[in-house]
């Protein structure tokens, strides 16, 4: 029984069950907090926002201390190099739902460009549906009017939108010049190039704030104003989201570099916040020719 | 060895420890029961269900339930059965098995494995809460379409969308964590080629489940928006379509009706040779078969649709699609029965199950081939004949799976050999049971008895009067079910050998019974047998 452990299989952990109450929780006050606040069902009272941030809040000290357990793990030395492959492909198959989750609201968004709106206005054999239900609806995209009569501006390409696709694409490639700076052990350059990334996303943040501002302020785009809107802020939501939660991945990797952590041997977490990364990005490009460009 | 960090301490209170340990437990044998164990009391809590439509409908009109409550019985029992009971019996199943198949000491990732399991009883707690809330429970159906389930929907279902994200992060955390497992953990010379079956299958399945659980994610959250924050997803006044709702959920339902049937089909590919004492007839093609059946998955979903709007092409396209996945389902057929063929066969209960599972399956695959021709559809649609379809791939195929898995693992699992002759009785109950429940909805659906309705033309009563009178008798099957696992876990015959079947191959049989908590520390050797090295050349 001398020989060197094949893989670390921990014996028991309480990151999980913390996990688990912690998303039940989470799940639990954000319905509540739905029906409390919105107009549809009405319900009584303010306990649903409190229950919901608590779930939150303990979600991320279910995953600050998940994450500190593998880290004090890792610096140990207890993972083998087998143990780094599992990691890797759990992060590349997570990151494969991640696209099949983006997919559907793709989805959603092909089907009214191609089908339902075109139907609407009468395209193939849907003369009769246009002509009793929706005469004067015209088919356009971005939709301008739906066919209830709600109006909308639409979001031009070449503004804030271009300027922000400039920063993530940009930030892709410092986030990538931080990989090979750790590669060749210069953590100067290494945290040089890791600070611009996430100054980038957080410069990205910024102006997706402001564009929103504009759109519910001087454009009339909002979620309630059809088809055009509602795939607009899922999507463009969704990805917000995603920048946000990529953000904070890259700048706890900033901090671990500050700590003196990863080599240029072993850094799975940093590389795997940089493929995430590349993902949002990969996502953003996708976004910006479907949603605002064409 | 595996080094293990043990954290609990031992002079703990013994009921305080053993709450922990179950809630604390990384080991895939421990989780794997865990998750038996769930699914076991919630196909106990769904088939209530079913018993409760079943009464309501023995006879024509309103007995016990108002319509609004078996609406609600209704859903949850589809719910229920796909969610809680099928899904988390196979993963358990691939819990137990996988890393014994494949020679590794665990899941790649064990924590993970806790946590996509402790996730589920509390995304169940919050879908069955649903029932005890002002408004009732969901009652849209199992397939909750808009705008049944968005305008007209109860204000519970926003709990019930929520419970569903739950249960897709349990379902995409568990596929990865398989995924990483057999495409990392094998034993040095374990070959893609040279796994069992039911580590291909479920290979497979952890793909689907990557690929279509996200998609459910996108689909209730489109409703909960369109619920609550006025967009127009599902609403054609605002330029949306109520229909775009069936294309996005069944992208994801029909990928999700193969994650509940591939494992089975893993399950008889393992049970089938053992107990006809030859090789599985056509390994390779088993495999290419099971791909085949997986991509075909995900350009079939239409068929489901045929009645709701769809240019001519699509359906055509939709219909062609479908009947080809009867091709490699067909080869698996042919695959099974030509193992058959001249073994030395006994039917011990695990080889009746896996019997029962080829024959019964294959009935449900041509009701299913007959759904799929579009004009055919045009009368078969939501009509009582689709029930009995999906019935008969889904009881004898999922169920009568897991059972015959059950029945050929457990010796292995608990050192401890059930009853045979119980064993023999609960599988012919079972079936007799099963064809009087489910073989008259053929012809109530077909002379145009709808599904979901809690009411029937009197012309419907005989073959309802039959299959309240199965589902009855299925029922108590599975109070037997739960006596013979209880009896052979108490006061079962002790095995000893390893090698619990004459005729069965893998390395979970080289592991002592039952097997030990911790097993393959060091990886074990694979022996490149016979046939294996035949196949490896071609």
């Amino acid at each position: 029984m001398g020989e060197t452990p094949r893989y670390y299989v921990p014996h028991t952990s309480v990151w999980p069950i913390v996990g688990s109450v912690a998303l039940f929780v989470l799940a639990y006050g954000l319905a509540t907090m739905i029906h409390q606040s919105t107009d549809k069902v009405a319900a009584e009272g303010t306990h649903g926002v409190w229950i919901f941030w608590t779930g939150i809040a303990v979600v991320a000290f279910m995953l600050f201390g998940w994450f500190g357990t593998v880290i004090r793990e890792s610096v140990a030395g207890m993972n083998s190099g087998l143990m780094d492959r599992s990691y890797r492909m759990g992060m590349q198959w997570f990151i494969v739902s991640e696209i099949m989750f983006f997919a559907a609201f793709f989805g959603a968004l092909f089907y009214a460009r191609v089908i339902s709106v075109p139907w609407l206005a009468g395209a193939g054999n849907n003369l009769e549906t246009h002509t009793f239900l929706w005469p004067d609806f015209a088919d356009t995209w971005p939709l301008f009017m739906t066919p209830g009569g709600t109006e909308t501006e639409a979001m031009a390409a070449w503004g804030l939108p271009f300027i922000n696709t400039v920063i993530l694409v940009t930030s892709s490639v410092t986030v990538t010049f931080a990989h090979w700076a750790l590669k060749k052990a210069q953590r100067i350059a290494l945290g040089i190039w890791l600070a611009i990334t996430v100054l980038l996303g957080c410069a990205f943040l910024l102006l997706q704030v402001i564009e929103y501002a504009e759109a519910y302020e001087e454009l009339g785009l909002t979620l309630g104003s059809g088809i055009y809107g509602s795939t607009f802020f899922l999507l463009t939501g969704f990805h917000g989201a995603h920048v946000t939660m990529g953000t904070i991945m890259l700048a706890v990797m900033l901090f671990r570099v500050f700590s003196g952590h990863f080599t240029p041997k072993n850094h799975f977490a940093f590389e795997a916040t940089s493929w995430y990364w590349h993902f949002v990005d990969v996502v953003w490009l996708f976004l910006f020719t479907f949603v605002y460009w064409f | 060895m595996i080094a293990h960090a043990d954290t609990i301490p031992k002079q703990r209170h013994p009921l305080i420890a053993f709450i922990l340990r179950w809630l604390l437990t990384t080991n895939h044998k421990e989780i794997g029961t865990l998750y038996l164990c769930l699914a076991f009391l919630l196909f106990f809590i769904g088939g209530a269900m079913a018993m409760v439509v079943r009464l309501e409908l023995f006879q024509p009109g309103l007995q016990f339930t108002q319509p609004d409550f078996y609406n609600q019985m209704v859903t949850l029992h589809g719910l229920i059965m796909v969610f809680g009971a099928v899904m988390p019996a196979f993963v358990g199943l691939a819990n137990w098995l996988v890393p014994l198949m494949i020679g590794a000491p665990d899941m790649a990732l064990p924590r993970l494995n806790n946590f996509s399991f402790w996730i589920l009883p509390f995304a169940f707690i919050l879908l069955l809460s649903s029932m005890f809330m002002e408004g009732g429970a969901p009652n849209f159906g199992w397939t909750f379409y808009a705008p049944l389930s968005t305008t007209y929907g109860p204000p519970s279902t926003d709990y019930f969308i929520l419970g569903v994200h739950l249960m897709g992060v349990s379902s995409v955390l568990g596929a990865i964590n398989v995924m990483v497992t057999i495409l990392n953990m094998r034993a040095p010379g374990m070959t893609l080629f040279r796994m069992p079956l039911f580590v291909w299958t479920w290979l497979i399945t952890a793909f689907l489940l990557i690929m279509a659980m996200p998609v459910l994610a996108g689909a209730v959250t489109m409703m909960l928006t369109d619920r609550h924050f006025g967009t127009s997803f599902f609403e054609a006044a605002g330029g949306g379509d109520p229909v775009l709702f069936q294309h996005v959920f069944w992208f994801f339902g029909h990928p999700e009706v193969y994650i509940m049937i591939l494992p089975g089909f893993g399950i008889a590919s393992q049970i089938i040779p053992t107990f006809a004492r030859k090789k599985l007839f056509g390994y390779h093609s088993m495999v290419y078969a099971t791909v085949a059946i997986a991509l075909l998955s995900f350009i079939v979903w239409g068929h489901h649709m045929f009645t709701s709007g769809m240019p001519l092409a699509a359906e055509l396209f939709f219909m062609y699609a479908t009947m080809l996945i009867a091709v490699p389902t067909g080869v698996k057929v042919f695959n099974w029965v030509a193992t058959l063929w001249r073994g030395s066969i006994t039917f011990e209960t695990p080889m009746l199950f896996a019997l029962g599972f080829v024959i019964m399956f294959t009935i449900g695959g041509f009701s299913g081939l007959m759904l799929a021709l579009v004009p055919a559809d045009f009368q078969y649609h939501d009509t009582f004949f689709v029930v009995a379809h999906f019935h008969y791939v889904l009881y004898p195929g999922a169920i009568f799976g897991t059972m015959a898995a059950v029945y050929y693992w457990l010796p292995k699992w608990s050192g401890r050999m059930y009853d045979e002759r119980l064993g023999k009785i609960h599988f012919w109950t079972a079936t007799i049971a099963v064809n009087l429940t489910f073989f008259p909805m053929h012809f109530s659906g077909l002379a145009g008895m709808p599904r979901r309705v809690v009411d029937y033309s009197i012309a419907f009563a005989d073959f309802n009067i039959v299959s309240s009178i199965g589902a009855g008798l299925l029922g108590l099957t599975q109070i037997l079910f739960l006596y013979i696992i209880v009896k052979a876990l108490t006061s079962g015959e002790k095995v000893t050998d390893a090698q619990v079947w004459e005729g069965a191959e893998g390395l979970e049989w080289t592991l002592p019974s039952p097997a030990p908590l911790h097993s393959f520390h060091t990886p074990p050797e694979i022996e490149p047998d016979e046939a294996h090295a035949a196949t490896d050349k071609a």
